[in-house]
């Protein structure tokens, strides 16, 4: 099955992310497909490079990037949400790109679930 | 937009979406951000439909004037919604009563459920999108 | 349907409206900080029990763990990890989150 998930919120001020993360990772474990993660509102942070967290906790933007180049899961984020919070190309960490709600919308027609992590 | 340039995504499947509001205006960005992404949704041509229910109510009331708060004011682009064909607006009779709130009170035209009946509606959705 | 609820019922109404909703025979999810409401003791105990007639009521055990309070599920609630959350949202034919 093919699972799209939409994450609402940025990461660590939130569970969202990390929820949404651990749904993927598993759902891929168990062999379905995860074909696209779409990062909304303030989701978008999850996206950015300059993170750097504790080292003795979880690397949410990091970890986000490794699933994408294990997994090929497309990690979109907004780009409206994206403008409004001053993420832009040069800070994305790798798997990350920026793109329009279109491909929300799509997540939704071509999928066959669509999860939401959100507040 | 620029999004508007992608019309519909040449599959031909149409599915029930909803888009479920349920949060005050202003105090936050969800009332916002979640009518830009029905707005982009009305290109793909699928079978819409935004339920207002709890404090979601309050983003479609009249009388909003954020000129004080220095924010934006968007309360209008919910009348624009019936200019993308996005016309099937619901609220739940349960939280306008629990707001003191009327259909007459409202900026646009909505239809008033029951909870049995929003929740049915629910119940028939093929993706439902929260914010 | 599969409703999936993540805020504490203490903090905000979002379990209280979902159960409101959901349609007999649907699923409820608890995640995140929602777990609390399938705790003994918690105030939102007895609309749990009272929803487990027509509604099946589930909660993400690693949420639970997290917070302390594996060993005080109601009977009534299915504990699931992450897989069962995959299972239930691959059988359910939509599912809505209650924020």
């Amino acid at each position: 099955m093919q699972f799209g998930i939409l994450i609402n919120e940025g990461p660590y001020t939130h569970q969202a992310s990390d929820s949404a993360f651990l749904f993927a990772r598993t759902a891929i474990e168990k062999g379905h497909t995860v074909p696209r993660v779409f990062f909304y509102h303030d989701g978008v942070n999850n996206s950015n490079r300059l993170a750097t967290p504790p080292q003795d906790d979880r690397n949410v933007s990091a970890r986000w990037s490794k699933l994408a180049a294990e997994h090929g899961v497309d990690l979109v984020v907004c780009v409206a949400a994206a403008q409004r919070r001053g993420i832009t190309d040069d800070v994305l960490a790798p798997g990350f790109r920026i793109s329009g709600l279109g491909q929300l919308v799509e997540m939704g027609i071509q999928y066959d679930r669509l999860v939401t992590f959100g507040d | 937009m620029s999004d508007m340039d992608e019309m519909d995504d040449g599959s031909g499947i149409i599915k029930k979406f909803m888009f479920l509001n349920r949060k005050a205006p202003h105090g936050t960005v969800y009332a916002l951000e979640g009518l830009e992404v029905v707005l982009i949704t009305a290109a793909f041509d699928q079978d819409v439909s935004m339920v207002f229910t709890d404090d979601g109510v309050y983003q479609l009331l009249k009388g909003i004037d954020t000129k004080g708060i220095e924010v934006k004011d968007f309360s209008k682009t919910y009348r624009a919604l019936e200019g993308y064909d996005i016309e099937k607006l619901y609220v739940d009779q349960k939280s306008m009563d629990a707001r003191g709130l009327t259909e007459e009170d409202l900026i646009v035209d909505v239809t008033v459920l029951s909870v049995d009946e929003m929740a049915n509606l629910m119940a028939e959705q093929d993706v439902v999108i929260s914010f | 349907m599969l409703h999936i609820v993540n805020k504490s019922a203490t903090e905000r109404g979002s379990l209280e409206s979902c159960l409101a909703m959901a349609t007999k025979g649907s699923a409820v999810l608890l995640i995140e900080d929602a777990v609390y409401a399938v705790t003994k003791g918690s105030t939102a105990a007895a609309k749990i029990q009272a929803a487990a007639a027509d509604l099946k009521i589930y909660a993400l055990g690693p949420d639970l763990a997290a917070r302390g309070m594996a060993g005080r599920v109601l009977d009534g609630v299915n504990v699931v990890d992450y897989g069962g959350f995959v299972d239930l949202v691959a059988e359910h034919n939509s599912c809505q989150s209650w924020l």
